[in-house]
């Protein structure tokens, strides 16, 4: 689309310095940034053209993390194998990765799970999202110079992350939802403590607000900065709070549910331009504040509802690619194609597909 | 629209383009398209009134070995709410498919992707390069038949 | 100095070998360089951020390899990141030590059978001091590992030689 390359062109600096009278002779400069770069929180590399402070073009390059998951996957003897390495793609929601997996392989196997099942996917996808959120935020402002927000961020955070420690043993990467269950029931304690977690992350977001959302420096820096119109972000293939931020009213969770997602209320927030031009960076910013409260709201609810059961019963015993002929579709190549799946569910940072 | 309307009027529009489709007992219905007519249907399916096929979600390649490549669509319409799979064969001795990359933006770098992966051709794509491999690899590792390398720049590769 | 707070009175003298004063600065103030690579740099922030508070042992994160006296190799190194980081270590200056955090930087973790693209271990492009093991290691292993690194340094000798 040619609208992309005016909109970058519109970002650039007039060579005319106003006041001055004559033309300054500037030029762009192209720095490298990355992969080792505090601000990139991993190991993305950025060509960067810079015209003054105005950056001009980008030429992101990638592949520094890139660790084989479809080779393993093809190589893994069962279907329940491979959840340990879709925890790994996006390390900061792993339980948002189980979900795409396992909601697709059960879409392919055509497993009914339990109704527990569905629900504590719920709360621990949701609670993945909180996790992911705090840390992008929390990393956001820490990028643009706040360091206490980060801290407060962190803190909230251990809290989901002793939640999902109670629950399955671990911190980080779960290996939690197996393909038509879970890999262990919750504690006797877990719904008050969710609960109790709600009651106090409601005022922590608030309390993020009055530091970093609303802080006048902050808004100076992100309004207005960066704008992604809507129809290009379709374009891109842009999902997530990112394609919500521009504008677009766009939930997977809403428009195309999965799992029981069309039994909680919840809203969907979108860039609405508040501070600045609808998709800038402050919007972007702000959709995933508002995602954590709803997605503080979907949790409460799930955890009231929360119903009694085994959540084991629907775990088939035999799954292996050989015995049932299909595999993955996605850069898997299977001796004997026969049936492909293929999920989408809704992610922190964006739509998953397996 | 169901996939069946869809199927019909790709196929009354481009006759000989469309090939096969498997509509009945998969989980995504999919059309077989010639690889050298994918970007008019791309184009088609996006612009047209009845199809608005504004979202290309995946486009991934595939190895089916015995000498044969596929790229697969997955397009998703944000208006009409609608989704359809597209499917293009290619040998493994010619691997030509035409770019969509003018289409859809978003399929720039998943073509790049399936270059890297499986030595896919995209006729027309603006900057057809590796993505996630280094520029200096040697050849593509998704295929069947690939071998790891011993070393790579003097480290070892295999464990 | 917490441990001599308020135990000598008037100014006392203390007495010790200069390689032990150097090896307990340098133990004291290990600055680690600012570098995730994948999952375990999430629990290396979680370390380093309010719970676990990691400056309490006199480590903080570094954005400069220039300003760094410790690399903790984060995550899975790749091919393509491998030469990064033999630069990165070739930027900081002497003495210089790595800790290699997590399976995948100790031995390609996961990753050992079929990544084409990994490399099985750090220790193949830049020398390793300690290994922490872990997918991911808790944050209480890293810290672990940083008391082991002390360990070492505490009995380096850099102006004494070492009799063989």
């Amino acid at each position: 689309m040619d609208a992309t390359l005016t909109e970058v062109e519109k970002g650039r600096r007039p060579t005319t310095i106003p006041g001055l009278g004559r033309a300054l002779r500037t030029e762009e400069m192209v720095i490298s940034m990355g992969p080792q770069h505090p601000s990139t929180h991993g190991v993305l590399r950025l060509d960067i053209v810079v015209d003054g402070e105005i950056v001009a073009d980008v030429i992101p390059r990638i592949g520094y993390l890139h660790r084989c998951f479809e080779k393993h996957c093809e190589h893994m003897a069962n279907y329940q194998q491979v959840i340990p390495y879709v925890d790994r793609l996006d390390y900061v929601a792993a339980m948002s990765n189980e979900f795409g997996y396992v909601v697709a392989m059960e879409k392919m196997l055509k497993i009914q799970v339990p109704e527990r099942v569905e629900y504590i996917r719920v709360i621990m996808a949701e609670f993945s999202r909180i996790v992911s959120h705090l840390i992008a935020i929390g990393t956001y402002g820490l990028d643009i110079g706040a360091w206490t927000p980060f801290l407060y961020c962190m803190r909230d955070r251990e809290h989901v992350l002793d939640i999902f420690e109670e629950t399955c043993g671990a911190r980080l990467l779960y290996n939690y939802m197996w393909i038509g269950g879970l890999s262990h029931d919750v504690k006797p304690t877990f719904k008050d403590k969710v609960l109790e977690f709600c009651k106090y992350f409601r005022p922590n977001i608030k309390e993020l607000n009055d530091l970093l959302s609303y802080n006048k420096i902050f808004i100076d820096r992100t309004a207005s900065v960066g704008v992604l119109p809507g129809d290009v972000a379709v374009n891109f293939g842009v999902s997530g709070p990112v394609l919500r931020g521009s504008g677009v009213q766009w939930d997977i969770r809403k428009n195309d549910p999965y799992s029981i997602y069309n039994r909680f209320d919840f809203d969907i927030p979108f860039g609405k331009g508040e501070k600045g031009k609808v998709g800038d960076c402050w919007d972007r910013y702000m959709v995933r504040v508002h995602e954590m409260e709803q997605s503080v709201n979907i949790i409460e609810q799930a955890a009231k509802q929360l119903p009694e059961g085994d959540v084991q019963s629907a775990i088939p015993k035999r799954i292996s690619p050989n015995a049932s002929g299909p595999r993955r579709v996605r850069y898997t190549c299977a001796p004997r194609p026969r049936r492909a799946s293929w999920g989408t569910t809704s992610y922190p940072t964006g739509e998953v597909d397996r | 629209m169901i996939a069946q309307e869809l199927y019909d009027l790709l196929k009354t529009t481009f006759s000989d383009g469309i090939l096969e489709a498997k509509l009945d007992g998969v989980i995504d219905p999919w059309v077989s398209v010639a690889p050298d007519r994918i970007l008019d249907v791309a184009r088609f399916l996006r612009d047209d009134e009845r199809t608005q096929f504004d979202l290309l979600t995946l486009l991934s390649g595939v190895d089916m070995t015995k000498g044969t490549l596929a790229a697969v669509y997955h397009l998703y319409s944000m208006k009409r709410n609608h989704k359809i799979v597209l499917k293009t064969f290619v040998p493994e001795t010619h691997p030509h498919v035409q770019s969509v990359a003018s289409i859809w933006r978003t399929a720039d770098w998943q073509e790049r992707e399936a270059f890297d992966m499986y030595g896919m051709i995209f006729d027309g794509h603006p900057d057809l390069r590796r993505i996630l491999m280094p520029d200096d690899w040697d050849g593509h590792p998704l295929r069947k038949d690939y071998q790891v390398p011993e070393f790579y720049n003097g480290m070892k590769v295999p464990y | 100095m917490g441990l001599l707070n308020q135990r000598f009175e008037n100014g006392n003298v203390l007495l010790t070998s200069v390689d032990d004063v150097l090896a307990w600065g340098r133990l004291s103030s290990l600055w680690a360089m600012q570098f995730g690579l994948a999952c375990c740099a999430i629990e290396m922030m979680a370390t380093g951020a309010s719970h676990y508070d990691l400056d309490r042992f006199g480590t903080f994160f570094r954005s400069s390899p220039r300003q760094a006296d410790v690399m903790i190799v984060a995550g899975t190194v790749t091919l393509k990141m491998a030469s990064r980081i033999k630069t990165l270590y070739d930027q900081m200056a002497e003495p210089r030590y790595v800790l290699s955090m997590g399976s995948c930087a100790n031995c390609g973790g996961p990753y050992w059978e079929h990544g084409y693209h990994v490399l099985k271990g750090v220790d193949r492009v830049i020398p390793v001091d300690v290994y922490v093991p872990g997918c991911p290691p808790r944050p209480e292993a890293l810290m672990e590992g940083l008391l082991k690194l002390k360990e070492k340094i505490r009995k380096e000798r850099l102006i004494l030689k070492q009799t063989a």
